[in-house]
């Protein structure tokens, strides 16, 4: 009986805990223009779900995504460019909602760390080939 | 080999990246995504009411001078229920507090404050969840503590507990 509690539990939670509301507009419906939805793809494909954590928020199917992808989409729609729309969403969350770091800081760092060990094995190479020769 | 310290590279490479894997291992990890917005004006925003009786929100409902809580919260959400009482303790410690209600229905929503009372002087309903977006909000339950002109102070991520009401009460209570 406890077991059969418990079964039922876990079954209901996930159903319960999403609540209800609508599914924004934009969050499912592609932009009439394509260029516009090809950027609004594009970036969606580049911020983070809020929610979900480890997915973009146009893989994802949480909530906060399907507002996330609204949101860019009505920003595109309006004319707006998709790097302003990610500082949009940088300024609320942090860098932490960017899949693409910014090039300053540790970010900098990431971005050039493959450079610099591609010199410094070229670098150590060299030594090897000198030999050989 | 004439330059034989190159040999310890390779080895000092690896031992850099075993020791930040420790590190990872040893230091807990904060999971939480916090506002960027904190120190900022909220956003403008104007929210219906989310059941009869209670006022709907908006931004400038915020910006009357006296400071106070915003509370983001859901019917759906267990530990808005189990913070039910720590928000009525700090009411009665004479903190105002304005709520969002995420994803909710106006009958659900007045079944929650039926049950747990109602501690809010206004709540907006937010059900596509565009204002917790504009606040940098990532979940519920939240709360943050909102300066008399509006201002954004400080957000606490995660249900209030006993021994938060001290510290939010204080935080209210410094920026008047």
């Amino acid at each position: 009986m406890r077991m059969l509690a418990l079964i039922c539990l876990m079954l209901a939670t996930p159903v319960f805990a999403q609540g209800s509301g609508p599914t924004p507009a934009l969050a499912n419906r592609q932009l009439p223009d394509p260029a516009q939805e090809a950027a609004a793809t594009k970036l969606m494909h580049s911020l983070r779900c809020i929610q979900c954590q480890g997915q973009s928020i146009a893989d994802s199917d949480a909530h906060m995504a399907s507002t996330m992808r609204a949101e860019v989409r009505q920003q595109i729609a309006a004319g707006q460019k998709p790097e302003a729309i990610r500082g949009w969403m940088i300024a609320r969350y942090g860098e932490w909602v960017s899949f693409e770091p910014d090039m300053k800081g540790a970010g900098l760092l990431l971005w050039l760390t493959p450079l610099l060990v591609l010199i410094a094995g070229i670098w150590l190479a060299r030594g090897l080939f000198r030999r050989s020769a | 080999m004439n330059r034989p310290w190159l040999l310890w590279i390779p080895l000092a490479v690896v031992a850099f990246i075993g020791g930040l894997a420790m590190y990872g291992l040893a230091v807990p990890k904060d999971e939480q995504v916090h506002s960027a917005m904190i120190g900022q004006k909220l956003p403008a925003f104007s929210l219906p009411a989310a059941t009869a009786g209670v006022e709907g929100l908006a931004s400038g409902d915020m910006a009357e001078g006296k400071p106070r809580l915003l509370n983001i919260f859901a019917s759906w959400c267990l530990p808005c229920k189990a913070e039910a009482p720590y928000l009525e303790a700090l009411k009665k410690a004479g903190i105002e507090i304005d709520a969002i209600a995420i994803r909710d229905r106006p009958e659900d929503v007045a079944a929650f404050l039926s049950e747990f009372g109602n501690p809010f002087r206004r709540i907006g309903s937010d059900s596509e969840m565009a204002v917790q977006l504009k606040l940098g909000s990532s979940g519920v339950p939240e709360t943050y503590v909102i300066g008399g002109d509006g201002t954004i102070l400080y957000q606490h991520i995660g249900d209030i507990r006993a021994e938060h009401v001290p510290m939010l009460i204080e935080k209210v209570n410094a920026a008047k």
